[in-house]
């Protein structure tokens, strides 16, 4: 992989890891006592591992130039891989933290990292942006260089966004467990990891901008309409919310400069758009390219990509105060985003019928091929969870979904039975093309993860409706003497056994994740067989033969 | 016509991205920038008080524990909340709350007027075992605060980054701070005085932990949790007028 950069890219990669080791041993010194110093070591470590990496490979010769001839592919083979090791890491703490709110005495340790409150932040943000992420910088770098039939303008830029992006989740999830957070739901990093992922993303924004100028297409496909949105916004959004004041540089902890009311409104307009533009937009760029292809039928239709897409970028914007419906919020503001979140029914759902009608007269391959069944049933669970977000959103219903189970369950429909099955199926198309094989290891494995990804969700969801419908209902219902019927003790009982239910659900689905995961090692084994067996003079020959996985 | 002149702009990349930054920045200017500008968005509360630097830092612990994750503190306006958990919410009840902690679940009960509620022994034995006061909980247990010493040397920059962000806080409370933390904490300290003197006669000065000779990471939650809903009488002086 290394041996792929130019000699010139190597010295730069160098470069950077220098400054970036100089940063750690800065927030080292400057952080003593303080948890920052622990993430000046880690940065530290981190930089000066990756460099000597680069060292033992600094004086391999030059790639060739017919390198230039083809796509540059192998930040993304190294992105399917990191983004499926998050996936089975995310999704364990996740059946962790499911079990506990089950059995809270299974914890084991009386130690701080292992509580609910600090690894609950570990799966959100490992599956949200550690395979969330990952996959879509993986697939962003596939679709953007077919649908512009242009190369990466450089072999440097990619690998810093996603070494550095991964840098960023890895100081994420390291925090949390020390307990560094900004207590603002999927912006929890502080204030040092979030100035780092601006960095990441300007370049990230630059390699994108940089290839579809290069592009040999007249026109910008809809795949990277989607994936432009998702950087450019959640760039803009990540800058406002995570606006604050550090205690010092020698600290980890930092002040938000909003308060109260223009602090939650500003954190949900974040929070709600960080499901649109990273949950949403995102994926339906992955979504656009993979499913037609696979599917090997064209967009159903061009006017309603147009519709939905605007649709989205427009009003999902809006729609963030119904997460404070009959809050201190002022009610024209809640009004309004009610208003839009319902609205923004008719874009959703043009997106899903758009996926939906694209495989009319492939319904045959939808049964016997369970990759692109996985994109059906995605596209299926996005229809279903974005009509379920718009009735949620209305007032009177959200009185009674609001702060119970049913946000969860609403939550993983929408994560689970879309992103991740959406995620899944792009990926399960896309491994066998970047390993160069005509087929995935066992096609019995993806039939057997689909079964498991499905079932996990729907016990999953059906056990929070049913929790959090019962919940809400508890906690409003009166008896005949006109005071209230339930203590809150009592509706946490009645939680416990859909808290099993929910945590089985979720193994299931982790169980899923990794049979994923070995059939995706397996098929990367199988490439490297089929390397090793082919005579050795049919191969271009430089670099070191096999110096990693994931090389050319 | 619109079909044209898309595809003139999708020919056009950094048109594109201009296009795409436009329209999304418009929901947000309009929603969120009037908050800050329309005086009633904040009501006037002129009783309000800061937070201690012990609650401030007992604060702080209730975030790095993620206690917002499954607590809200939004009492919404809704009959079955008022008579479940008080008074609803005012907006500035949380005016000085940088962040704010409304949180977006009730695994367990809303907290927002949990000040005064029950007794420091109480909050004391419940976090380092729930289960031992409330047998069906499923909240963890906390039983290092009570080991941690609290760390109070740098209390005072944590003040100065309160007061950058809009808190008023004075010279004498940031100089003060670490001091300020000790005694609180301490009735038998010669500055708990000082505590009053700056923060209010109301203020609890008290053994939170029930151990005035050490001061731990249990002495500023629970010093905070006594607090939480307490700044400011706004919101009960409300409902009495409006009853």
């Amino acid at each position: 992989m290394i041996s792929g950069l130019t000699v010139s890219e190597r010295h730069l990669a160098l470069f950077v890891l220098g400054a970036l080791a100089l940063t750690g041993l800065a927030m080292a010194v400057a952080g003593r006592g303080d948890p920052l110093a622990v993430h000046g070591y880690i940065v530290l470590v981190f930089s000066v591992g990756l460099g000597f990496a680069v060292l033992s490979a600094l004086f391999d010769p030059e790639p060739p130039e017919s390198r230039l001839s083809e796509y540059y592919d192998d930040p993304t083979r190294a992105g399917i891989i990191l983004s499926l090791a998050w996936a089975v890491a995310g999704m364990f703490v996740g059946v962790w933290v499911a079990a506990l709110l089950a059995w809270p005495e299974l914890t084991f340790v009386d130690s701080a990292w292992a509580s609910f409150g600090r690894l609950r932040p570990v799966h959100t943000s490992g599956v949200i942006f550690g395979f969330g992420g990952n996959a879509l910088i993986a697939t962003s770098f596939h679709v953007l260089q077919r649908t512009c039939r242009a190369r990466l303008p450089g072999q440097f830029a990619p690998w810093f966004v996603l070494i550095g992006y991964n840098l960023f989740c890895l100081i994420a999830a390291t925090g949390y467990l020390m307990g560094m957070t900004q207590s603002k739901e999927y912006a929890e990093p502080e204030w040092y990891a979030d100035l780092w992922l601006v960095v990441v993303w300007v370049v990230y924004f630059l390699i994108y901008i940089r290839t579809l100028q290069r592009r040999k297409e007249p026109h910008i496909y809809v795949a990277n309409w989607y994936y432009m949105a998702f950087i450019l916004v959640v760039a803009v959004l990540h800058i406002v919310n995570n606006l604050a004041v550090p205690v010092s540089f020698g600290h980890a902890k930092s002040y938000s400069l909003f308060s109260g009311v223009q602090d939650a409104m500003t954190q949900w307009w974040y929070g709600h758009n960080a499901v649109a533009f990273f949950l949403t937009a995102g994926f339906l760029g992955m979504m656009y390219y993979y499913l037609p292809k696979r599917a090997e039928r064209p967009i159903f239709s061009y006017r309603l990509s147009i519709i939905s897409f605007w649709g989205i970028t427009f009003m999902y914007m809006w729609a963030g105060a119904h997460h404070l419906h009959y809050t201190a919020l002022p009610q024209w503001v809640q009004t309004l985003g009610m208003t839009f979140s319902i609205v923004l029914l008719v874009p959703s759902w043009a997106s899903a019928g758009n996926a939906l009608a694209t495989l009319n007269g492939a319904w045959h391959k939808v049964r016997d091929d369970a990759t692109l069944r996985f994109m059906m049933v995605a596209a299926v669970f996005y229809g279903l969870s974005t009509f379920e977000g718009s009735f949620m959103a209305i007032r009177a219903v959200n009185s009674l979904s609001h702060y119970t189970d049913w946000t969860v369950g609403h939550v993983h429909a929408g994560a689970l039975g879309w992103v991740a099955m959406i995620t899944f199926g792009s990926l399960y198309a896309l491994v066998p093309w970047m390993w160069k094989q005509e087929r995935m290891y066992s096609p019995k494995l993806i039939e057997l993860h689909f079964w498991l990804a499905l079932a996990g969700t729907v016990v999953y969801v059906f056990a929070m409706w049913n929790s959090g419908i019962i919940q809400g209902l508890m906690w409003r219902t009166y008896n005949d003497s006109g005071t209230l019927a339930y203590s809150f003790i009592d509706s946490l009982v009645a939680m416990h056994p859909y808290y099993i239910a929910r945590a089985f659900g979720g193994l299931l689905f982790l169980c899923g994740a990794v049979v994923c995961a070995f059939n995706v090692w397996m098929t990367i084994r199988m490439a490297r067989r089929a390397r090793a067996a082919e005579p050795a003079g049919d191969v271009p020959l430089y670099g070191k033969a096999g110096a990693a996985p994931a090389g050319e | 016509m619109k079909e044209f002149f898309h595809r003139k702009l999708e020919r056009n990349a950094i048109g594109f991205v201009l296009a795409i930054v436009g329209v999304a920045s418009i929901g947000g200017l309009v929603e969120i920038a009037p908050l800050f500008t329309i005086h009633e968005t904040v009501e006037e509360a002129p009783d309000m008080r800061l937070y201690t630097p012990l609650e401030l830092a007992g604060r702080n612990l209730y975030i790095r524990e993620g206690c917002y994750a499954c607590h809200s503190q939004m009492i919404r306006t809704l009959r079955d909340e008022v008579e479940r958990y008080g008074p609803y919410s005012l907006a500035v009840e949380s005016k000085y709350d940088h962040p704010m902690l409304w949180g977006s679940k009730r695994t367990g009960p809303d907290l927002a007027r949990l000040g005064g509620k029950y007794s420091d022994a109480w909050h004391v034995a419940h976090l380092v075992n729930p289960r031992d006061v409330v047998p069906e909980s499923v909240m963890p247990r906390y039983g290092w605060l009570k080991r941690n010493a609290l760390r109070i040397d740098d209390l005072g920059a944590h003040l100065a980054a309160q007061r950058a962000v809009g808190v008023p806080y004075t010279d004498a409370m940031i100089e003060n701070a670490t001091a300020d933390a000790r005694a609180q904490a301490n009735p038998d300290d010669a500055g708990a005085s000082g505590v009053s003197e700056r923060y209010g006669e109301a203020t609890n000065v008290r053994a939170f932990d029930g151990n005035p000779g050490l001061l731990t990471e249990m002495d500023a939650l629970v010093a905070y949790l006594q607090i939480v809903g307490q700044l400011t009488q706004a919101a009960q002086q409300q409902t009495a007028t409006a009853e």
